[in-house]
């Protein structure tokens, strides 16, 4: 198809995104397509409400906190790069990547570890790098169903911070988190298929 | 199989159901007995369900038999020793009425044998496992089991074309294709034998069993569709029947064979109705389900031995045999290979060259494969004889020789073996955000993927099949992340338990040392206690001065008794709950587990994070102090060590399952850092306050949760304070007696109504909650540290109470170590109870202390 390619070439620095993340040409040119579907004025950068629109985000009970990861640091609009770099962290790991990749660069964005920082400051809500009881107890709100009362809650959240807590500070470090989940294949469970 | 098996068990029965069965004979009366009656035989009267008893009870004999040896069942699979004893067990009855009737019938097989089995595997299939590589197991159960058939059958044809097959062999192409069906069925009950045994990974292994419990539907589809092309005849067969025959096989596909229904069902059926059903039940349900299964499984192991020594049903064609063998072996791999690069296409994580040598080596067939070609039609069938043959050669030697050499070939291979390890909160919470976030990016990303499926799923049954299928109540069990909970909570309750047992026998060595004492009268003044409820007008003040080592020794061994005597006591219950199914002893005995669960939580949490050099060396310092001190030294020693123990756990009721409660107690205090330190106050206090009655009072006092648990309101008002709150002001001049208890008394309202929120459905819960002053969360966050310190920094503890601390040789010595662990405690602890209650609580203590 014709259009395909001038489509791929109207993606800005599609080159430098894709080094940064990548992501094949298809993905790209898909999550372009997408991105733009879901940019409603054709502004060229997506703003909370434009997510917001999305039906079943609104139902996710993370969803609120994965629209936010979308505009770090109280930004009000994301960018396309913004946008496929926060995707980037669902790109399936493949092994050759690791292999070839030069050691002085950065990690991949789709790396165990960012992997699981993403899911990190999903929790950790004010950004100081722990996820607080407090915190805790505020994700397990979500994600419980309303039938468990507040008090179960709480003594869950109790439990929970205390099995990942090691050094007893009441709170669960980045570290902590990331041993309470060495057991998890996340490179599998964090990943979407299509996203190559 | 009932008939089948007479002969076999007649022989063995004739002499001992002869001496057996006469003697149940006189108590039936109504017949005028002849006198001889005592000796009539009434075998067709009980032959059926005794067989089927029989038949079980030879199978678990075998089982149990197999199991005694470790080493024979970790090198064979359980189910070639099945196998084999059917072989020797038909052998000898073969040997014996020179006639083998019997074999695995087909019916029998398909009515009762394989649904057992196939319910337990659907029932314990891990669902979230399955749906994950639902697409992998469907390829695998319907394109490979067609695969399997036609190629298997086309090349066995051509395989006789060939001439390869001995000429009496009389089969056509179709017969042959009817063979391949019946032939490529991987049987459920055979992988699970042995894959149960082998502990591949997961993914592998829900991939090799979901295949073999769908195929079984293909193959038994594709058998009827062929069955029927066979009696039709080859000659009359003509194109337009070929399409009916394939319009045949999707009805038949989509009205799903009978085995994939049951397997649904124990899949669907699962998660409802474990939420419905108490716990106890859902254990009856898990082992009457396993031991169905597994009856089944070695009935059906045991005939398929039987049945193969009956020598007359086939005919041998070594052609035929080998050809087969080889095919199976061959199209497997080879349909495995193939079906594994178009799946890897589609699959986030690719089944690597290791999954598919296992699973095309997993290919077992078994007793499914055996009942078809037992069901075929000799008069159609001409070469049913040498079918049954292949059929058995194949299931014995896939069972016996794969199943065999599977377990060295994973382990040669390397293959990722499953890693069990105990479920954590945190992995469950973050397997759930996980998914949350996946499906959320799906969202993002605009494409309808499985995981966007799957949240739909799960929504929808959040919104009405929950609501249509479950109790009320019930909503919360099935919440994984609180099942967890409930789960580690259980097991931390059970580990307690068994621990108990170590800790009355420590402390039962303190026994001795103590004098013997009247117990009728302690029994009747705590009786009257009881009664009069007037503990309230006891002087105190004089017990306040008098503090003789016999009250401790009281209290000792009041802790020790109400440690002690727990677990035998629970025991009781449980076996008599057995018999009498309550309510409320369920109710009772949640809230007791949970109770012990809370208590050893935090003890393992302290000693395991903070202060494992404290605990260990604790009750050195106390022994010494034991062994140099007599008299009244060692009672107090002895006074040390129990409470901390013992006493721990009376309070446990009030303290742990508040655990906020530790912390204020510890908080308030500086020389008492440790919460059991805080019990020993209360039941020496509680103590002086019924040392009137001469006589240990603290009966009375410490075991209040404990003794009465379910109904504990109703301690409370027997108890001195609660009954003259009013009084004690006006008597007591240590206030020290006052406090304590009114401070039990809210953290004994609280750990009822965390229990209650426990035992029962929340919707009772409201009012409890309402006692609750709410978490002042926002504070905590700020100062998690300092908060629950500061406000009483120069608060000095009441002085008998200090006095009493320091008493203790190993007190001062504790200290510095105590007050480093302290704020950390504090801050873990610290839950569910507002400071501000405490605070004023332990202001007033403060007050008066002072005034003291």
């Amino acid at each position: 198809m014709g259009s395909r390619g001038s489509h791929a070439a109207r993606i800005p620095d599609a080159d430098s995104i894709r080094r940064e993340t990548g992501f094949s040409q298809a993905s790209l040119l898909r999550l372009y397509h997408r991105f733009r579907a879901l940019d409603r004025n054709k502004k060229g950068y997506l703003s909370r409400v434009d997510l917001q629109q999305i039906g079943a985000l609104a139902v996710n009970p993370l969803g609120d906190r994965i629209i936010d990861s979308f505009f770090p640091d109280g930004n009000l609009r994301v960018d396309f790069p913004g946008f496929v770099r926060v995707l980037a962290h669902f790109r399936p790991v493949d092994e050759d990547d690791s292999s070839m990749r030069d050691p002085k660069e950065p990690e991949p964005l789709n790396s165990r570890m960012n992997k699981l920082r993403f899911a990190f400051q999903l929790y950790d809500l004010d950004r100081d790098g722990k996820i607080s009881r407090h915190e805790m107890l505020q994700v397990l709100r979500l994600m419980v169903g309303v039938q468990v009362t507040e008090e179960q809650l709480e003594s869950i959240a109790d439990r929970t911070v205390q099995e990942a807590d090691e050094d007893g500070d009441g709170a669960v470090s980045f570290l902590e988190f990331t041993k309470s989940l060495e057991k998890m294949d996340i490179e599998q469970k964090m990943s979407i298929r299509i996203l190559k | 199989m009932l008939r089948a098996a007479l002969p076999l068990l007649g022989l063995p029965l004739a002499g001992a159901a002869a001496t057996e069965e006469p003697t149940r004979e006189p108590g039936s009366p109504g017949e005028p007995p002849p006198g001889l009656a005592l000796f009539r035989w009434q075998w067709h009267e009980v032959e059926a369900p005794y067989l089927v008893a029989l038949w079980i009870l030879v199978a678990s004999l075998a089982k149990i038999v197999f199991h005694l040896s470790r080493k024979v069942t970790s090198l064979v699979p359980e189910s070639c020793l099945l196998i084999l004893l059917g072989l020797v067990l038909g052998g000898i009855v073969l040997a014996v009425a020179k006639k083998a009737e019997y074999q695995l019938e087909p019916g029998t097989f398909f009515l009762f044998l394989l649904p057992p089995i196939v319910l337990d595997s659907g029932y314990f299939m891990p669902s979230r496992l399955f749906f994950d590589n639902l697409g992998a197991i469907l390829t695998y159960a319907v394109v490979g089991t067609l695969w399997n058939a036609f190629t298997t059958g086309a090349a066995l044809w051509g395989l006789q074309q060939a001439g390869f097959v001995a000429p009496r062999v009389q089969a056509s192409f179709l017969d042959f294709l009817l063979f391949g069906s019946l032939i490529s069925a991987v049987d459920p009950v055979a992988v699970l034998a042995v894959f149960e045994e082998v502990h591949v990974n997961d993914t592998l292994f829900i991939i090799v069993f979901g295949e073999s419990l769908l195929n079984d539907a293909v193959t038994v589809v594709l058998y009827k569709v062929c069955n029927s092309f066979v009696e039709m005849g080859s000659a009359n067969v003509q194109a337009a029947d070929y399409l009916k025959g394939v319009a045949y096989l999707t009805a038949e596909m989509a009205s799903l064979s009978a085995i994939l229904a049951v397997t649904m069902c124990g899949l669907g059926c699962k998660k409802y109705v474990e939420a419905n059903i108490s716990h106890k039940s859902r254990t009856a349900v898990k082992y009457t389900m396993k031991t169905l299964a597994s009856c089944a499984e070695t009935v059906i192991f045991m005939l398929l031995g039987i049945s193969a020594v009956d020598s007359s049903k086939w005919a041998w064609d070594s052609g035929l045999v080998l050809g087969t063998l080889f095919f199976i072996l061959f199209f497997r791999a080879l349909g495995v290979v193939l079906q594994t690069w178009v799946l890897n296409q589609f699959r986030l994580v690719p089944l690597d060259k290791i999954d598919q040598v296992v699973m095309s080596y997993g290919g077992l067939r078994g007793a499914v494969a055996f009942a078809l070609v037992i069901l075929l039609d000799r008069t159609k069938v001409p070469a049913k004889d040498y079918f049954v043959a292949t059929t058995i050669v194949v299931v014995f030697f896939t069972v016996i020789v794969q199943g065999l050499t599977i377990k060295p070939l994973v382990k040669w291979l390397k293959v990722k073996r499953s890693e069990h390890h105990k479920p954590t909160l945190n992995q469950e919470l973050h397997e759930h955000t996980f998914d949350h976030i996946l499906a959320a990016v799906e969202d993002v990303v605009g494409h309808h993927g499985y995981h966007y499926w799957r949240d739909r799923w799960e929504q929808f049954d959040k919104k009405y099949l929950s609501q249509l299928l479950m109790r009320r109540s019930a909503y919360r069990i099935r919440d994984q992340i609180w099942d967890v909970y409930y789960r580690l909570n259980i097991r931390d309750a059970i580990s307690f338990v068994d621990q108990g047992g170590h800790i009355l026998s420590s402390t039962g060595l303190t026994l001795p040392s103590m004098p013997s004492r009247n117990s009728v009268a302690e029994t009747s003044v705590t009786n009257l206690l009881r009664e009069s409820g007037s503990g309230a007008c006891l002087d105190l003040q004089v017990i306040d001065t008098v503090r003789s080592g016999r009250d401790r020794e009281d209290a000792v061994m009041h802790h020790l008794l109400c440690g002690g005597l727990y677990k035998p006591r629970r025991r009781y219950k449980a076996s008599c709950s057995r018999h009498f199914i309550s309510e409320d002893a369920q109710e009772r005995q949640d809230k007791e587990v949970f109770q012990q669960n809370m208590k050893r939580r935090l003890e393992s949490f302290k000693s395991t994070k903070h202060n494992i050099c404290f605990t260990k060396s604790k009750p050195r310092p106390r022994k010494t102090g034991r062994k140099k001190k007599n008299g009244l030294a060692n009672t107090e020693a002895t006074n040390g060590k129990p409470p901390r123990d013992l006493g721990f756990q009376d309070t446990a009721a009030v303290i742990l399952t508040v655990e906020s409660e530790e912390e204020e107690e510890s908080d308030s205090s500086e020389t008492e850092k440790e919460d059991d330190e805080g019990i020993i106050f209360v039941a020496r206090a509680t103590n002086e306050v019924l040392q009137e009655g001469k006589v240990s009072g603290s009966l009375e006092v410490c075991p209040s949760p404990r003794i009465i648990p379910p109904s504990p309101t109703c301690a409370e008002k027997e108890l001195p304070w609660k009954s003259g709150q009013g009084d004690l002001a006006v008597y007591v001049s240590s206030e020290t007696t006052k406090i304590v208890p009114v401070d039990m008394q809210a953290g004994w309202n609280q750990s009822i109504s965390s229990l209650e929120s426990l035992a029962s459905p929340p919707c009772t819960q409201a009012p409890t909650m309402t006692r609750l002053p709410p978490c002042p969360l926002a504070t905590e966050e700020a100062q998690p540290f300092h908060l629950p310190y500061d406000p009483r920094p120069s608060f000095a503890f009441p002085p008998s109470l200090a006095k009493a601390g320091r008493s203790r040789s190993e007190s001062s010595a504790d200290i510095p170590q105590q007050q480093e662990l302290q704020p950390l405690m504090g801050h873990e602890d610290r839950t569910r109870l507002s400071p501000r209650t405490a605070n004023s609580h332990w202001c007033i203590q403060f007050n008066k202390g002072g005034r003291l």
